[in-house]
């Protein structure tokens, strides 16, 4: 998009910065990263009122031009036209929210310092009137001496205006541009924005706050924790509750393509390809669509609603306890989703020890991507039935596999915090933002941006490994009335012949090492490979061919390798992207390895133990 | 103005009016210190304790401070001396 005008969206967290992206540029939206570092770049296109095309690059939040974490150095490096693989933006537009006008115009003042064109965005003005605040834009904009255009992002108001007012500036139609004053100090721009927003503010009137009423309930440290419980338990069930329709659908499609490929090929490589490799591989992973984007639409909403730093709160002490910094739930909790952008999100830990144990822990929370093993493995072994008041089987192992993830994580932390990572413990500063009801478009686009995601990995990575394995598993051929099954003739087979003797032990049979080899690019590919692995042996078996991956599963494995093969997953670190991006943010080799050493040992002992143990409960 | 004895943070009642007396930033970090200044934590500021985080009182502390509610440790927390009352005057004089 180079060539295009830029203008860079900026301001303090939660000041409906995003909100405010969304609104202006919709669905035209594109992510990418910064050359060099890890902070994602978020551009999109903003039509002018005569359809000219703007990029508009939304910057991380900061709070001043003194960084102190790598996104808020990309914000600050940005706006001086010192990034590299930026421009310098034509013109800012500096989002403040309107209810909290003495803190967010200090940072405003020292953005309009600068010198470049600026717009202030008064973003939130309906909350603002919800709290008894009645603001002057006009007596603003005069203290300020740049335009100030009142908005409410979520609501669409004040887009057009703003738009306008961004036209006109780009055009050149704003007078002079201001020399670029020198840096104020801190104190003294402190002071002036009190003074302008005590100017602007023009009536305030004391009125019930619904987050300090919310807050009372959510940060209360009994109610406050149940609370957060119970929700993370319902969005556990809603997993399984709402997936069953959308789940069938897909898997009719799939089935449904697969006769059709049956009955148009001969029987043949080919066929085999594409029903064996691309349709059961690719197909058995796709089908859990539906439980990923219902993980992240709890994600995001926890997100977007400002509870996601109340549970920060909650869980601070716990935090505290294993050597960890409050800040370093969010990426924890976000790690849930996908290990790589929680990762990612903990460059907002400033202290090094600190991020590193986060690093090296966040594989220990359940991704979306081991969603797949859990739920096919589940499916398959755990009865549906009902323990309790609506409390299902399989919700509640699922849950429990959450808590052993986490529980993990705590310990591993506490070890790490005493051993490779000593250091002084963290501290916890967080700004809380005022609850708001997200935008249902937000949440959308969110979950639209995820579902790409996720189907490009199922096109690129799980499709290769599918293919892959299925080649590695189909040649040689084995000979005619030979005695010999095809999947132990194979390459894949001998190769998980030999891996079997170490894996043996904790209960897994040569199926699931064969499963394990191409799982390492990513864990859901173990689901595919499974799939391929069945239904290349069903081949000789037609019977087999029609009855569904988990009914084949309960066939062949005994209950403990099953639980054992869970147990598995809750620890191997399973995952290129993730090993990837651990090298990337720890600049080496060693802790990405190291990180790979403890995890696999760790799901080793589990599984063994988790074997040993149902084996001789009888199950 | 008269009022209380000045008391820390870590001390001061929930939801009892007060204004910061004295943030002894020596016992902060840099960065530390930077962020409270920057969620407007300075001298005069108006405060106002509302939750203490995690079971006997152990946990993080969530404070008012102008118009933004924010989360420290109570080792931070304890580095700042409040004063009860509800006026915040040194903010208001000029510079």
């Amino acid at each position: 998009m180079t060539g295009l005008p830029l203008v860079a969206l900026v301001g303090n967290p939660n000041a409906g910065k995003s909100a405010l992206f969304n609104a202006l540029t919709g669905a035209r939206q594109k992510l990418g990263n910064y050359p060099g570092v890890t902070v994602e770049r978020k551009a999109g296109r903003l039509s002018l009122s005569d359809g000219r095309p703007v990029e508009l690059v939304d910057l991380p939040g900061t709070y001043s031009l003194n960084p102190t974490s790598p996104d808020e150095q990309v914000t600050r490096d940005v706006i001086l036209g010192r990034q590299a693989g930026e421009r310098l933006p034509d013109a800012l537009v500096v989002v403040v929210d309107a209810s909290n006008l003495d803190n967010h115009l200090r940072f405003a003042l020292e953005l309009i310092a600068l010198g470049r064109p600026t717009i202030v965005a008064l973003n939130m003005v309906d909350l603002a009137t919800r709290d008894g605040l009645e603001l002057d834009a006009q007596i603003l904009s005069r203290e300020l001496g740049v335009p100030v255009i009142s908005t409410v992002a979520v609501r669409k108001r004040g887009l057009d205006h703003l738009r306008g007012e961004l036209e006109s500036m780009l055009d050149g139609g704003v007078g002079d541009v201001a020399p670029a004053g020198e840096r104020r100090d801190f104190e003294v721009l402190r002071r002036e924005a009190r003074r302008i927003a005590r100017t602007a503010i023009v009536r305030e009137t004391p009125s019930r706050r619904l987050t300090a009423a919310v807050d009372r309930v959510a940060l209360h440290p009994v109610a406050g924790l149940f609370l957060l419980l119970a929700l993370l338990f319902i969005m556990f069930q809603a997993v399984y509750a709402w997936s069953e329709a959308p789940i069938a659908m897909i898997e009719g499609f799939v089935a449904s393509a697969g006769d059709a490929v049956t009955a148009a090929l001969p029987d043949g490589l080919l066929r085999s390809f594409l029903v064996d490799g691309v349709l059961n591989g690719v197909g058995s992973v796709i089908v859990f669509l539906p439980q990923i984007l219902i993980l992240f639409f709890f994600i995001l909403m926890l997100e977007a609603t400002g509870y996601m730093v109340r549970a920060a709160f909650l869980m601070d002490g716990l935090m505290a306890r294993v050597g960890l910094s409050g800040r370093a739930f969010i990426p924890l909790l976000s790690s849930f989703a996908c290990a790589v952008p929680g990762i990612m999100a903990t460059r907002t830990i400033a202290d090094p020890k600190d991020r590193l144990t986060t690093i090296l822990i966040a594989p220990l929370m359940t991704c979306s991507a081991r969603l797949p093993v859990y739920a096919v493995i589940i499916g398959a072994f755990i009865p549906a039935r009902t323990v309790a008041l609506g409390i299902g089987l399989q919700g509640l192992v699922l849950f429990c596999l959450y808590i052993s993830g986490i529980v993990g994580a705590m310990l591993a932390a506490l070890v790490l915090r005493r051993t490779v990572t000593k250091g002084a413990s963290g501290g916890f500063l967080m700004e809380m933002p005022k609850y708001q009801w997200p935008r249902p478009q937000d949440i959308v686009l969110g979950l639209w941006q995820r579902a790409v995601i996720f189907l490009k990995r199922a096109g690129t990575i799980i499709f290769t490994s599918t293919v892959i394995l299925w080649i590695l598993l189909s040649f040689p051929k084995a000979p005619e009335n030979g005695g010999v099954s095809q999947v132990n003739y194979s390459i894949a087979g001998r190769v998980a012949n030999g891996l079997n003797v170490v894996l043996q032990p904790i209960g897994f049979n040569r199926d699931i090492s064969l499963a394990l080899i191409p799982a390492m690019a990513a864990r859901e590919v173990a689901v595919s490979a499974l799939a391929t692995v069945y239904s290349l042996d069903a081949d000789e078996d037609e019977a087999k061919l029609e009855r569904s991956l988990g009914d084949r599963l309960k066939d062949s494995w005994p209950l403990p390798t099953a639980l054992a093969f869970l147990a598995w997953f809750v620890f191997a670190p399973q995952c290129i992207s993730t090993i990837a991006v651990t090298r990337r943010e720890t600049n080496g080799w060693k802790w990405p390895l190291f990180m790979i050493g403890y995890l696999f040992a760790l799901a080793y002992v589990a599984a063994g133990l988790t074997y040993w143990t149902a084996t001789a409960a009888g199950l | 103005m008269t009022s209380a004895l000045p008391l820390r943070l870590t001390d001061l009642p929930l939801r009892q009016p007060a204004y910061v007396d004295l943030i002894d930033w020596d016992a902060l970090s840099a960065s530390d210190g930077q962020r409270l200044r920057e969620f407007g934590l300075c001298e005069g500021a108006s405060v106002e304790a509302l939750h203490h985080g995690g079971l006997m009182g152990r946990g993080p502390i969530a404070c008012k401070v102008g118009r933004m509610t924010i989360a420290m440790r109570r080792n931070h927390a304890a580095a700042i001396t409040v004063r009860t009352g509800p006026q915040d005057a040194a903010a208001d004089e000029e510079a």
